[in-house]
């Protein structure tokens, strides 16, 4: 019977399905971070437990380290600690660790597949909701809680119950200047911020196809701001073309045997799914957010809501959206002011996504209107490659500040933070109230939209932007 | 893990949709290494004023007739955002054992079972008419009935509910999920033989 993907890869990881329980399932990869870890380790301990496969756990630091000089010890005695701990868990344990020194460090869901750690057919689980980010490579990825991460580390499974599928299939061909950032803030849009509550998402479609492994990465990353625990897309020759060479590809095996293992992973033709949804390219517009959640999303230019047109709980959360941003109703998304610029994150923190950037910026200065814009590379390695293609230099002469990798102000856990009232272009993935700093407002773009506001010092239509 | 069966407790109504978890407890809190002492920072920035320690007075959970409450009331997508387990720890350390909403977030639902809290869904119609009598009587209880899946209303009314048998199951005994796989540790080895990972 024709299978798709998130079946096959059911399938091969069944370790038992014991009666009247959840089924287990073998995990094939476990991420962990410094900030959901702690208690796990420390549980373990407590119950005399040991970590069964720490060959099959990589560690990184990333939410809680500076983007500012390494070399100088962490200021916050709590974020010290924790960074600590991670790594004398990871020692004790023998867990391989990309500490905030090491060259290989980032920012989890950058060096994973960076370093050729998630292959496609894998099953991953990390402490963190973003983990849906693995799936770009057709592997199944989600995040998990603390004490799935101890239930992990202690059996390398995990007790699940079979999803139901829905396939997001976006026809059609990608418009000049509309990104992955889009589509996925497009597709939020329309099934809402609980659309995929319950389901597994595989991406599918002529533009997901067009898109890169960092775009791919990139709509994945948000599967879960539709509220899918797991979104993917089936692998093909740009997913094995990614990973050909990278430091953790197994190299026991013979390559081209291994690379038709993955493409045979994809969703066989026929294949079904529980539901599906249609969206066409053509009619996707550079997206900016307006309200507290990835789902309050319009095109650029779109219009905040009028409550007079809405009813019940949409005008509830509309009217208290509005109010927590500050916006009027009716107002043009083109004629609100930033004063903040953060580029980078698990979202938008790729080679790709800083060489779109800087092409924006190239021959611009930031406006002076704005108090801070910030540009944090995802991992090292990101960073390397974009300091040996000269993108630091366009960014820096355009008064952008160019830091060391880390999450940053995505969630704004280290000093990296904005203040009551800052509004702020953002290329993360999360609106929240005070997710950037309490009292804070945040628009959630693409990257190079964040750089043309930046400059602007307002929203602008990158469509129409005039490149040098 | 704690056994959760039946819970009779005060009901605080919590009238918002997509309370994520930046909201439940905001990230600044997240570099603790301890499982418990978050009371005092559950949903902190709607809790207190600027600085953070006078209570704010038009956060409705903050008036005294909602102290001691143990049962939170609230709307649709409950606890979306991140995987936090801190969410659920903050609310089982403030007192709510349980959490009736329309709809929760996927991750915050299994977290809460994994520390011994019930996330119970209902109609949005039913919840949306809690409201207003939860608000209408001082002291408004409701009684858990985990056993038999009902919740049972001061007059005695009942309101049913549905949940995953292995789920409920777990909740009841306080099973510790760990301790469950491990009896399998068996299977483990042979799936890892047959895959050739051993
Ligand atoms: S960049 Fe932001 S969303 Fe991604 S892992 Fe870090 S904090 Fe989470």
């Amino acid at each position: 019977m024709a299978r798709n993907i998130y079946e096959k890869i059911w399938d091969a990881h069944v370790v038992a399905e014991p009666e009247g329980q959840d089924t287990i399932l073998y995990i094939d990869r476990h991420y962990v971070h410094e900030v959901t870890s702690p208690q796990a380790f420390e549980g373990l301990r407590l119950n005399g437990r040991k970590v069964r496969r720490p060959d099959l756990t990589f560690a990184t630091m990333d939410h809680n380290i500076p983007t500012t000089d390494r070399s100088i010890p962490i200021q916050d005695p709590l974020s010290k600690q924790q960074v600590e701990t991670l790594k004398a868990n990871c020692e004790e344990v023998g867990i391989t660790c990309f500490d905030m020194h090491d060259r290989r460090n980032g920012i989890v869901h950058v060096t994973g597949p960076e370093q050729g750690l998630t292959t496609p057919g894998m099953t991953i689980v990390c402490g963190d909701s973003h983990t849906s980010t693995h799936g770009a490579f057709g592997a199944l990825a989600h995040g998990i809680g603390t004490s799935e991460v101890e239930h992990v580390l202690a059996t390398q499974t995990l007790l699940q119950k079979r999803s139901k599928t829905m396939e997001v299939r976006v026809n059609g061909t990608l418009p000049v200047g509309v990104t992955a950032k889009d589509i996925t803030l497009a597709i939020i849009g329309k099934i809402g911020t609980a659309g995929g509550t319950g389901y597994v998402i595989e991406y599918t479609g002529e533009a997901i196809r067009s898109l890169s492994m960092e775009g791919r990465m990139t709509v994945c990353n948000m599967s879960i701001e539709g509220g899918a625990r797991a979104g993917l897309i089936s692998p093909d020759q740009k997913t094995v073309d990614y990973l050909k060479g990278r430091p953790f590809i197994p190299t026991d095996r013979d390559w081209d045997e291994l690379a038709a293992e993955w493409l045979a992973l994809a969703s066989d033709e026929g294949c079904t799914y529980d539901v599906l949804v249609e969206l066409d390219a053509a009619e996707i517009q550079p997206q900016v957010t307006w309200g507290t959640s990835p789902g309050m999303v319009k095109g650029v230019n779109d219009k905040t809501p009028v409550l007079a047109e809405l009813e019940g709980n949409e005008k509830l959360s509309t009217a208290s959206a509005l109010k927590y941003m500050d916006l009027a109703e009716g107002l043009p998304l083109t004629e609100i002011k930033i004063n903040k610029m953060f580029l980078g994150s698990c979202t938008n923190g790729r080679i790709e996504d800083l060489r779109a950037a800087a092409s924006v910026a190239k021959g611009y200065k930031v406006n002076p209107s704005l108090d801070q814009a910030l540009v944090v590379p995802g991992s090292y390695e990101v960073k390397k490659a974009a300091e040996a293609e000269g993108l630091d230099q366009i960014f820096k002469d355009a008064g952008f500040e160019w830091r060391e990798p880390g999450c940053s102000m995505c969630l704004a856990m280290n000093d990296d933070i904005l203040q009551p009232g800052d509004r702020c272009a953002s290329t993360s993935n999360r609106n929240f109230e005070g997710r950037q700093g309490k009292g804070s407002r945040t628009h959630l773009v693409s990257p190079a939209m964040a750089v043309a506001a930046a400059i602007e010092g307002h929203f602008v239509d990158i469509r129409e932007w005039k490149f040098n | 893990m704690q056994a959760f069966t039946t819970l009779k407790g005060i009901v605080a109504p919590l009238e918002a949709l997509n309370v994520d978890t930046d909201q439940i407890i905001p990230k600044q809190f997240l570099k603790r290494i301890e499982r418990s002492g978050y009371e005092d920072m559950l949903f902190y920035d709607w809790r207190y004023e600027g600085d953070g320690k006078t209570p704010n007075p038009d956060f409705e959970m903050n008036a005294p007739r909602y102290q001691g409450a143990s049962i939170l009331l609230t709307k649709d997508n409950f606890g979306c955002g991140s995987s936090r387990e801190h969410a659920p720890w903050a609310l089982d350390n403030y007192g709510f054992r349980c959490i009736i909403a329309p709809s929760f977030a996927d991750i915050f639902y299994n977290n809460c079972f994994n520390n011994g809290m019930l996330p119970i869904v209902v109609d949005t119609d039913v919840v949306d008419g809690l409201f207003p009598e939860v608000r209408a009587t001082e002291g408004y209880s409701l009684e858990i009935d985990l056993p038999n899946q009902k919740i049972v209303k001061p007059d005695g009314s009942t309101i049913a509910f549905e949940l995953n048998p292995f789920l409920k199951e777990r909740l009841l005994n306080g099973w510790d999920q760990i301790g469950l796989t491990l009896r399998h540790d068996d299977d483990i080895t042979a799936y890892e033989k047959k895959r050739g990972i051993a």
